[in-house]
């Protein structure tokens, strides 16, 4: 948005530009107007002309050291003076140091006696004069229209005008040439015959009963330009014209991250909040909490050691204070060490431009950091939805070129808490968190959720959102098959389901003992049929050796029989203890 | 100042007495129409005021400064100083007729 027209620079060279100096018009133009060339600035009456042309000397004379001169036929030097006074021009200061001249032309018909032939070399020594008395590279004609309604003689009128313009491109300065809106043509003497090269139309239009300054560039000769009509608006350091379609998108980005002031509403946003130098949309119907949450966020940065700069659009700081103080935000400490400062202007004071030019006076004599809007929607309906998305677009785009971190709350009107307005705003927004209300079994709860926030990971839960006297909490919402649950009926169902739990937990306990039992009796089963068992095998084992004992006796009695019948050596069949064997053996 | 070219204070008129003529005759450069002008409005004093007028002659082009005191546009421009009011006439004052009309000075014609 400043006014370096100079580089941009085409690779093929076209038209020299010379920047105007006014905001964004240089944007539009793509530098400025034709170098060495006049410009037709054309309007009806009351819609900036003047301001326009003074604001292209003033800026000539101190921002790019082209000195100029105001050649008025209207107004005097004095009036002039006054007039822009009040923009913070100090043409009085100019005029000494010798940067820019005025001239007032005076013509009253009624004093001139025509007789035969003239020309207006006059004017043009006189404006000769004045130029090469500063050296000036800018030429204000300011309106030359009135030499029309001064010399009776229109085809001299003409002729010398045609002069004119030829005389000031040979002259090589820039000039800017005022004229009034006629009905049929751009200006009410066709003087954009004259003028071919760049022409401008100014307009001022009620609509709605909101009077808003257009401006478009009509044509411009040999160069790139904006064709839509630009709302522009006149502020308190001029004019500024609000580009919104040719703004660059091209701020610079932070990686750092500040905290809500809302720990668990950090843990929403990635666990640490939004970034620094994003702009927060915060949406909700009445009494959802915005400011609480807007305060919340003033104090924790106030704290950290930004600088906050709280506009409020519908209460009084005091009122703010005290009220915050009930929730356990203690904000005068912080606004008398000059970290918190507020701006509270009724809505309906001034128009939307005048508020907007009040926002960027402050922001540039507080130096914030973090800026709050508390409800931007009061600024929304001083203007019809397409101008005041402009508006809204550069004070966002001022922000974030200052690395400003900006929280804009907003009202929603009725049931759905989104839609509408905030729906072209909320484009432009980085983050966006949405509060709303839910009614339901006799009361009604706060909840909150991140709709979007670029950039970042962040929960798509709903929370359900507390406000105590010892801030704002959120706490988990329960989503159950009935839907949210949220106030009693969370805490009821909480309640049940704890109780839920403890006879879940009494019933494990139970089916425990109950198994424990069953093994304990198992075990004594198992010990009884092995007690059993033990009885049989030692019985066994018995009859196992009584069996053994007759064997060898009957063995050694046939032995006995045979040796005392001499019998030959028998065998012994099946499973014949070895002892008879060795018995043969032996 | 280049000094004007004629100027005869001269009192005593019958008709006009103590009225002195104050003009001053606005041109930028030597130019056919200021030269016109300039033996014009001679002829016209001569035959309406004589002895009574003073006329200086200005050129813009070695003072252009002069220009803004007397809201000068055009060239040639007349203008009377003297007697109030101050009037202004343009053109090379080759239509008589408008000339002491814009001079006051049919009357006396």
């Amino acid at each position: 948005m400043k006014n370096n027209g100079s580089n941009h620079s085409h690779p093929i060279a076209c038209l020299p530009k010379c920047p105007t100096g006014i905001h964004g018009l240089d944007e539009i133009t793509g530098g400025g107007v034709p170098r060495g060339r006049p410009t037709l600035v054309c309007g009806g009456a009351g819609c900036g002309k003047t301001l326009f042309a003074m604001e292209f000397l003033v800026r000539g004379a101190q921002q790019f050291g082209e000195p100029g001169v105001f050649m008025s036929f209207e107004e005097t030097d004095g009036e002039l003076k006054s007039n822009v006074a009040s923009l913070g021009f100090d043409l009085a200061g100019l005029v000494r140091r010798k940067k820019i001249v005025l001239d007032f032309v005076y013509i009253e018909r009624s004093e001139i006696q025509e007789t035969g032939e003239y020309d207006l070399e006059g004017l043009f020594v006189r404006l000769n004069h004045a130029i090469d008395s500063v050296g000036a590279k800018r030429v204000v004609l300011d309106t030359l229209e009135a030499l029309f309604a001064g010399l009776p003689n229109e085809a001299i009128l003409r002729a010398e005008l045609r002069r004119l313009f030829r005389w000031l491109k040979e002259k090589g300065v820039t000039a800017v040439i005022t004229a009034e809106r006629g009905r049929e043509q751009l200006t009410r003497h066709g003087l954009e015959e004259y003028v071919s090269d760049c022409v401008i139309l100014l307009d001022h239009r009620v609509h709605d009963q909101i009077a808003t300054r257009h401006l478009r560039v009509v044509k411009y000769r040999g160069a790139l330009h904006g064709t839509n009509e630009f709302p522009f608006l006149i502020g308190e350091d001029g004019l500024s014209v609000l580009p919104i379609t040719s703004l660059g998108l091209n701020q610079k980005v932070s990686n750092e991250r500040i905290s809500t002031g809302i720990p668990r509403l950090d843990a929403m946003l990635g666990k640490r909040g939004f970034f620094r130098g994003s702009s927060i949309l915060l949406t909700g119907t009445p009494g959802t909490g915005k400011t609480s949450v807007a305060a919340s966020f003033a104090q924790a940065a106030a704290q950290r050691g930004d600088r906050v700069l709280f506009f409020s659009f519908e209460e009084s700081p005091n009122q703010i204070i005290r009220n915050m103080g009930s929730i356990g935000l203690n904000l005068e400490p912080l606004v008398q060490r000059g970290r918190l400062r507020f701006h509270a202007a009724r809505p309906t004071l001034c128009g939307l431009e005048m508020h907007l030019a009040t926002m960027f006076k402050e922001i540039a004599a507080f130096q914030p950091t973090v800026v709050i809007v508390d409800p931007i929607t009061s600024l929304l309906t001083a203007g019809t939805d397409y101008e005041t998305k402009g508006m809204v677009t550069r004070l966002i785009d001022f922000l974030k070129a200052g690395q400003i971190t900006s929280l804009f709350t907003s009202l929603t009107h009725g049931g759905h808490a989104l839609q509408q307005s905030e729906i072209a705003m909320s484009s432009l927004m980085d983050a966006w968190l949405l509060l709303q209300d839910f009614e339901g079994n006799g009361e009604r709860n706060r909840m909150l959720y991140v709709l979007k926030a670029r950039g970042m990971a962040h929960s798509n839960q709903v929370r359900e959102f507390l406000i105590s006297d010892r801030g704002i909490d959120l706490v988990d919402a329960y989503i159950g098959p009935s839907g949210v649950l949220t106030g009693a009926s969370r805490v009821a169902q909480a309640a049940r389901e704890k109780a839920e739990d403890l006879a879940g937990q009494q019933e494990a306990a139970r089916r425990k003992r109950e198994l424990q039992h069953k093994r304990t009796i198992l075990e004594q089963q198992i010990a009884g049929l092995r007690a059993e068992y033990e009885t049989e095998e030692v019985d066994l084992r018995r009859m196992d050796e009584q069996a053994g004992t007759r064997t060898r006796v009957l063995t050694a009695e046939r032995t006995e029989l045979a040796r005392l019948r001499q019998a030959d050596t028998i065998k012994v069949a099946g499973r014949a203890p070895t002892e008879p064997k060795l018995e043969i053996q032996r | 100042m280049k000094s004007p070219s004629v100027k005869r204070p001269r009192p005593r008129s019958p008709r006009r007495p103590r009225k002195l003529w104050q003009l001053r005759l606005y041109v930028a450069g030597q130019t056919p129409k200021s030269l016109a002008a300039f033996s014009n409005l001679k002829q016209i004093c001569e035959n309406h005021l004589k002895g009574r007028y003073g006329i200086e002659v200005v050129d813009l082009l070695e003072q252009p400064h002069l220009s803004k005191g007397d809201q000068i546009l055009a060239i040639p421009t007349l203008v009377r100083k003297l007697p109030q009011p101050v009037r202004k006439i343009i053109g090379d004052l080759s239509d008589t007729e408008r000339v002491l009309i814009g001079l006051d000075l049919q009357a006396a014609g």
